[in-house]
């Protein structure tokens, strides 16, 4: 009984820690500019189909992940600059729609260059599972939570002791004041695209030995990220961690006591109570400012 | 003392609204000039043309003898062009200190320290709240931090935007002390405001704004004895 409510909650950890990685992505994209960016889950697909096929091809897994990171981020930094950017005139919602066809394009362009079949990449330490009470935790598991741990600990010291972090955050905070102090808002915009593209590469890397990756991964994990991060409060960074692990969590219970059937409604059933119930989410802001 | 700051004919539109029709306006090293007009007279829209946040649609900004009309805005503040804006506009949830800190973004070296401890000593209340997110701070004290992060920036010129807007008149009064007290150190000041009598009291040149025009230029205490700005700005 309990070994079993443990198996699910191992699950929903390491697919919570991925959309709170994804959910971290989307959380950055929207500070810097209140677009909402639906390719996000295409950088996961990217770095886990990079990785894979790289793997694939002969070279050493590190440096295939180092190069599928480096490729998603430019990716990320291309969207910016091609798409977005030029496009900076137009209304937010223009913009997110321009998001969505470029998360169809890039899905198009991956079955082109490489290929419609499932890949994966071998588990970082062996496939041994390791025995919890009575559950079983891959140590790719292990793996998934550590490295996202990192990635959160490094943004944290990103945006609170760098200027440059900083200079972000007072951009989201107030773009014109950023503007006024010198900080320039295009570098913040085009370091925002390279940066969520990182962290959804990074997610995309080290989940592709448990759950395979294929072209379309990217549109459920993509849009897992995004009710993580709407739960969490649409630009609260600690907010999108812990709806991201809320999302990974529920979805493994459900799945697990309910019907695996279910899986994927869980995600969207989440956004649809946070927009009906508390539509600033968990920790978002509520509309009050000094004036 | 050279013309540091030169605007001439500058025109600017919202749309098709045009907010500036040709300003004329120079601000020599060193000087204290007030721009006074009435609400939607265009004195934001000036200001923010100055520092490259709003578009010119004709006319030219020149800083230091260099054409900086399409400069992006970052480089202006790295020329030396800080700005206070309407409204204080603090980065609310971030530290009194961060905020400060983020004046100097451009600028690197010890002697950001050396400038964040001369804000503390010219704004005391600053450096009690140093660790406070700068939105809890009361209005004049957020006026105070946007002039001081204004100034972190090393400016060569300083632009001031309303900075006694909406303020209690005992905090309007310190807050016109520090620009005078600025202006003695030899900052050479670009003042907007609608306090119109305060402003030109202070200041060695003043202009008047009117819908987008400047209809009067003198003195800041020839304006203030002027029959028509007394009547229609100063209430006398």
């Amino acid at each position: 009984m309990f070994a079993a409510f443990l198996q699910y909650l191992f699950s929903g950890l390491t697919s919570g820690a991925i959309y709170a990685l994804a959910g971290l992505g989307f959380a950055i994209i929207y500070n810097a500019s209140h677009v909402i960016n639906f390719a996000q889950g295409e950088f996961i697909m990217i770095g886990g189909m990079a990785s894979a096929t790289l793997v694939a091809a002969g070279v050493p897994m590190p440096l295939a992940i180092v190069l599928a990171l480096l490729i998603s981020m430019a990716v990320g930094v291309a969207l910016e600059k091609f798409a977005i950017e030029p496009a900076r005139n137009a209304d937010v919602v223009t913009i997110i729609i321009i998001t969505i066809g470029a998360s169809i394009f890039l899905r198009g362009a991956t079955q082109i260059i490489l290929d419609k079949e499932f890949h994966s990449l071998p588990a970082f330490s062996g496939e041994t599972p390791i025995g919890v009470m009575g559950a079983t935790l891959m140590p790719q598991s292990l793996w998934v939570f550590a490295v996202a741990a990192v990635m959160i600990v490094g943004l944290w010291w990103f945006f609170n002791r760098t200027m440059f972090g900083k200079a972000m955050l007072a951009t989201s905070h107030n773009r014109l004041a950023a503007q006024l102090v010198g900080v320039g808002v295009k570098k913040v915009l085009l370091a925002s695209f390279a940066l969520s593209a990182l962290l959804g590469a990074v997610g995309g890397v080290v989940v592709t030995p448990i759950t395979f990756t294929n072209y379309e991964a990217g549109i459920m994990l993509g849009l897992k990220g995004f009710s993580a991060a709407v739960l969490g409060g649409l630009g609260n960074g600690g907010g999108a961690i812990i709806g991201g692990l809320i999302v990974g969590i529920v979805e493994a219970l459900a799945s697990g006591y309910l019907s695996s059937a279910y899986k994927d409604a869980i995600a969207f059933v989440i956004i649809l109570f946070v927009l009906f119930f508390m539509p600033n989410g968990l920790f978002g802001k509520r509309g009050t400012d000094r004036v | 003392m050279g013309t540091l700051l030169e605007i001439s004919g500058l025109t600017s539109h919202y749309g098709r609204i045009q907010a500036l029709k040709g300003i004329d306006v120079t601000v020599a090293e060193g000087e204290l000039v007030a721009l006074v007009g009435a609400n939607g007279a265009g004195k934001t829209t000036l200001l923010r043309c100055i520092s490259g946040v709003q578009p010119v649609s004709g006319g030219s900004v020149r800083f230091d003898g260099a054409d900086i009309t399409t400069l992006v805005a970052e480089k202006r503040v790295g020329l030396g062009i800080s700005q206070s804006p309407e409204g204080r506009q603090v980065f609310g949830p971030m530290s009194v200190e961060d905020n400060l800190r983020l004046g100097a973004y451009l600028r690197s070296g010890p002697e950001i320290q050396a400038d964040m401890q001369r804000m503390y000593d010219m704004f005391p209340i600053l450096y009690k709240k140093r660790e406070l997110p700068a939105g809890t701070l009361s209005g004049g004290q957020q006026q105070m931090l946007a002039i001081a992060r204004a100034l972190m920036g090393k400016p060569r010129v300083l632009l001031l935007d309303e900075p006694s807007m909406g303020l209690a008149p005992l905090l309007v009064e310190e807050i016109f002390r520090t620009i005078v007290a600025l202006k003695e150190a030899g900052t050479t000041i670009f003042l907007v405001e609608q306090n119109a009598y305060a402003a030109l009291a202070i200041a060695d040149r003043g202009y008047v704004l009117e819908t987008g025009s400047v209809v009067l230029s003198d003195t800041g205490q020839a304006l203030i004895s002027n029959e028509k700005v007394k009547e229609a700005y100063l209430g006398l």
